[in-house]
């Protein structure tokens, strides 16, 4: 029991890391009806930028909790306008000129990017994992559990409830921005028919670029939690939890936001057990064959609505 | 270099130079390059004694922003300033053709099929070529091969899948493990020499039915999801031979013999192929063979794709393509004519898979990455999907610049330290992508010549076909 408080604590805080890439996939999907598959290596940017920024800020674990905390959030403000400017460039050199071609172009196009930034990254900053030191320490036991096997202890560390608390508020303003700016309106509004969207005059481009950025920013925030909470990042970091915000997303429902962030703490739950009661080597198939099933047997996810074909 | 994106307002204005607007883009360029460039480029984190070092480049963020502004000034002044030039005439297909260049055209498989026959003679007689030079002709081959197995798949059925490199793996394992466990333990030891021939067809067969199996859940998927499942398909089959240690051996990979000429190894002993024909031991005598192999198993995959493309199943991935609603509506069975297509694509990566294996003597997880399906994609996409002929060029062109990246030494000198050009290579194919998606969709090689026609060959104009190939 005490053992599965910790994996359901440690895979909630995973799975808040993937629903909020998932909500960049959900968006764009939603908006333009493809996949941004470099959406995963925008999250691979604003990691590695959050790490060069967090050492060349010079920040450890010794630091004053007021100065990490101060630091941290100059951090993400730069990671955050780092990453939209990659992600605005990408939708306007990548997917713009390609509205109205082939079928597969813009996924090809993206397939391309990707590439790009994972070996610019690669290029850049060598191909070796980076670790770095806890900078966030510190924790909570809850719950302490003595028996014949040995001493077990629930944790939840600082970092954890760091991260929980900080994509609650993150989720909670993003959806007052959807549902109550009149820029979620426009958002909305492109969403169910673009064309007419523009004859009302929204300015369409201009809010398929937002999109693209408000991806972005949460992207670039779930990067910086990643790198703290494992201490590490590379420039592959983005390909693998690409895949898995996906298919948070595509569970959730694609193009459903609330559906993307259950659809993460699904993913993140499901690898957690999956590592912590099967095995740990087979956590990515476990993921992938969760894809493989859902867009196979219920393409419209948990809280989509069903896609209808029309000629 | 990622060059900032185009102010179409500005493009649109013909011919006058608007300075003030010129100059604002101008700034935007720069301040998108220099924000992009600034923390990954600026800093360089350097690994020192277990420790992380900060290392500050500023310079290459100047210099690449600089770079960027300049070129981008160059193109406002000399290509976006002309009026718009009659490039969509140019689409539609050249009417008048000079009886000569109708010739050379209708004779152009030919010439490159006895040029393919000739290369490694040809190639022999270069000194420091011989060896090397067929080599490389070979890995390009396999890439041919590959991409025409993928071509059937993406070019022709239209169907994007990401997972390709599966069944490469699939064809390879499939003549690992046969011929250095299950064939010597069912026929003995004796056969082990044969493997290769006995064990292609199998690998073939293998690969076709993985293909139906992964493409039996599929089959309802479109577009996107296709991609991303086949790509989920191909990691699954990847993590499991690196997991499944007792029966793949997982990361260390096996060791596997090599190619034999008909049961005799390319070796210097007395049983050896050499030695059977009463001449002296070169290594060289198994590169032809090798060489000469491939090109067989890649014209197999040429001729068939083109009697396929002729038969009622192959004109159905054509109209699967352009339209599946269309096409269930005219009573074609999609179910059939996507597994058909997924069998005999994965097949040919089956062949190809054994192939690789054999010339390798060596299999392990690290050759089947996803990076691998992507290239092939790569060649499928600048050849122009649907173009075999294409792809013969984009193998060569994208494969061949790997080996030129690797020659340029003199790029050393003006490169840090550390930064060597062959690094560069998967991002040239990565931007090539996007470049190519963005300028020609259609590939170097835009004509197409229709597969079935009434009374006479006529080119298929670009704009007529939805998906951008004929």
């Amino acid at each position: 029991m005490e053992y599965f408080l910790q994996q359901l604590i440690n895979g909630l805080t995973l799975g808040s890391i993937y629903g909020l890439i998932a909500i960049g996939y959900t968006m764009v999907y939603g908006i333009i009806g493809m996949i941004n598959f470099a959406h995963g290596d925008v999250f691979m940017i604003g990691s590695v930028v959050s790490f060069i920024l967090v050492l060349s800020l010079g920040l450890t674990g010794g630091s004053g909790p007021f100065l990490i905390i101060l630091s941290l959030a100059l951090v993400v403000v730069i990671a955050m306008l780092i990453a939209s400017v990659y992600n605005w460039t990408i939708e306007r050199v990548a997917y713009k000129p390609l509205r109205g071609s082939f079928r597969l172009a813009p996924l090809i196009s993206a397939i391309g990017m990707s590439i790009v930034l994972q070996e610019f990254v690669r290029i850049a900053q060598e191909g070796r994992p980076k670790p770095i030191q806890a900078i966030v320490t510190g924790k909570y036991e809850l719950l302490e559990r003595v028996n014949d096997q040995g001493q077990f202890i629930v944790t939840i560390s600082n970092m954890q409830i760091l991260i929980i608390v900080c994509t609650v508020a993150l989720m909670a303003a993003f959806t007052t921005i959807i549902n109550r700016t009149s820029l979620g309106r426009a958002q909305r509004a492109c969403e169910q028919d673009q064309k007419m969207a523009s004859l009302l005059g929204i300015d369409v481009d201009r809010t398929i670029s937002i999109t693209f950025i408000m991806g972005a920013c949460l992207a670039a925030f779930a990067g910086l939690m990643f790198f703290m909470y494992y201490n590490v990042t590379d420039f592959f970091v983005g390909f693998l939890a690409g895949i898995k915000a996906f298919t948070a997303a595509v569970l959730g429902g694609i193009g459903s936001i609330p559906g993307a962030m259950l659809g993460g703490m699904v993913i993140g739950l499901v690898e957690v057990f999956w590592s912590a009661y099967f095995s740990v080597e087979y956590k990515d198939v476990a993921a992938f064959t969760i894809l493989a099933m859902v867009l196979i047997f219920m393409p419209q996810g948990l809280l989509g609505k069903p896609e209808v074909e029309k000629v | 270099m990622v060059a900032a994106p185009k102010d179409t307002s500005f493009s649109q204005e013909a011919n006058k130079l608007d300075t003030p607007a010129l100059i604002k883009d101008l700034i935007g360029t720069a301040v998108i390059t220099f924000l992009i460039l600034t923390p990954i480029v600026a800093y360089e984190t350097i690994m020192n004694q277990g420790t992380l070092l900060i290392e500050s480049r500023w310079g290459w963020v100047f210099l690449f922003t600089a770079i960027t502004v300049v070129g981008r000034l160059l193109l406002h002044l000399f290509v976006w300033q002309r009026a718009p030039s009659p490039k969509t005439a140019s689409a539609a297909p050249s009417k008048g053709e000079s009886a000569a260049g109708a010739s050379f055209r209708k004779n152009f498989n030919t010439i490159l099929f006895v040029f393919a026959l000739l290369l490694p003679f040809i190639l022999y007689f270069i000194p420091g070529w011989d060896k090397r030079g067929i080599d490389f002709a070979i890995t390009i081959l396999i890439y041919i091969m590959l991409a025409w197995g993928l071509n059937i798949v993406v070019g022709l059925a239209g169907l994007l899948d990401l997972g390709y490199v599966a069944f490469y793996a699939v064809g390879a394992y499939a003549y690992a493990l046969l011929t250095t466990v299950y064939l010597p333990h069912w026929f003995g030891e004796g056969v082990v020499p044969w493997a290769f021939y006995i064990v292609l067809p199998i690998a073939g067969a293998l690969a076709a039915l993985w293909g139906v199996i992964l493409g039996f859940p599929v089959l309802r998927l479109r577009g996107d999801y296709l991609a991303i499942v086949t790509l989920a398909f191909g990691e699954i089959i990847r993590l499991v031979l690196i997991n499944w240690f007792w029966f793949t051996n997982g990361p260390q990979g096996i060791n596997v013999p090599k190619i034999t000429f008909f049961g005799l190894p390319f070796n210097a002993s007395d049983e050896g192929f050499a030695a059977f024909f009463g001449i002296a031991h070169d290594r060289i005598y198994s590169y032809f063979y090798l060489y000469y192999v491939i090109l067989a198993l890649a014209l197999l995959t040429f001729i068939a794709t083109n009697r396929l493309r002729r038969l009622p199943i192959g004109r159905a991935w054509e109209a699967l393509r352009e339209d599946e609603i269309a096409c269930r509506s005219l009573g074609i069975n999609t179910t059939n004519t996507k597994l058909t297509a997924f069998a005999i694509g994965a097949m040919f990566g089956g062949f190809a898979g054994s192939f690789f294996a054999a010339r390798q003597g060596f299999v392990s997880p690290e050759s089947f990455v996803f990076i691998e399906s992507a290239l092939i994609l790569a060649i499928v996409v600048l050849g122009g999907l649907g173009s075999q002929i294409g792809i013969v060029f984009a193998a060569i062109a994208i494969i061949g610049a790997f080996e030129v990246f690797r020659e340029m030494g003199f790029l050393s000198y003006i490169l840090p330290e550390g930064v060597e050009p062959v690094q560069f290579r998967m991002l040239a194919v990565g931007l090539a992508m996007v470049l190519m998606m963005r300028w020609r969709p259609r590939g170097f090689v835009t004509r197409r010549d229709p597969t079935v026609f009434l009374k006479e060959k006529k080119s298929v104009s670009a704009d007529l076909v939805s998906q951008g190939h004929g």
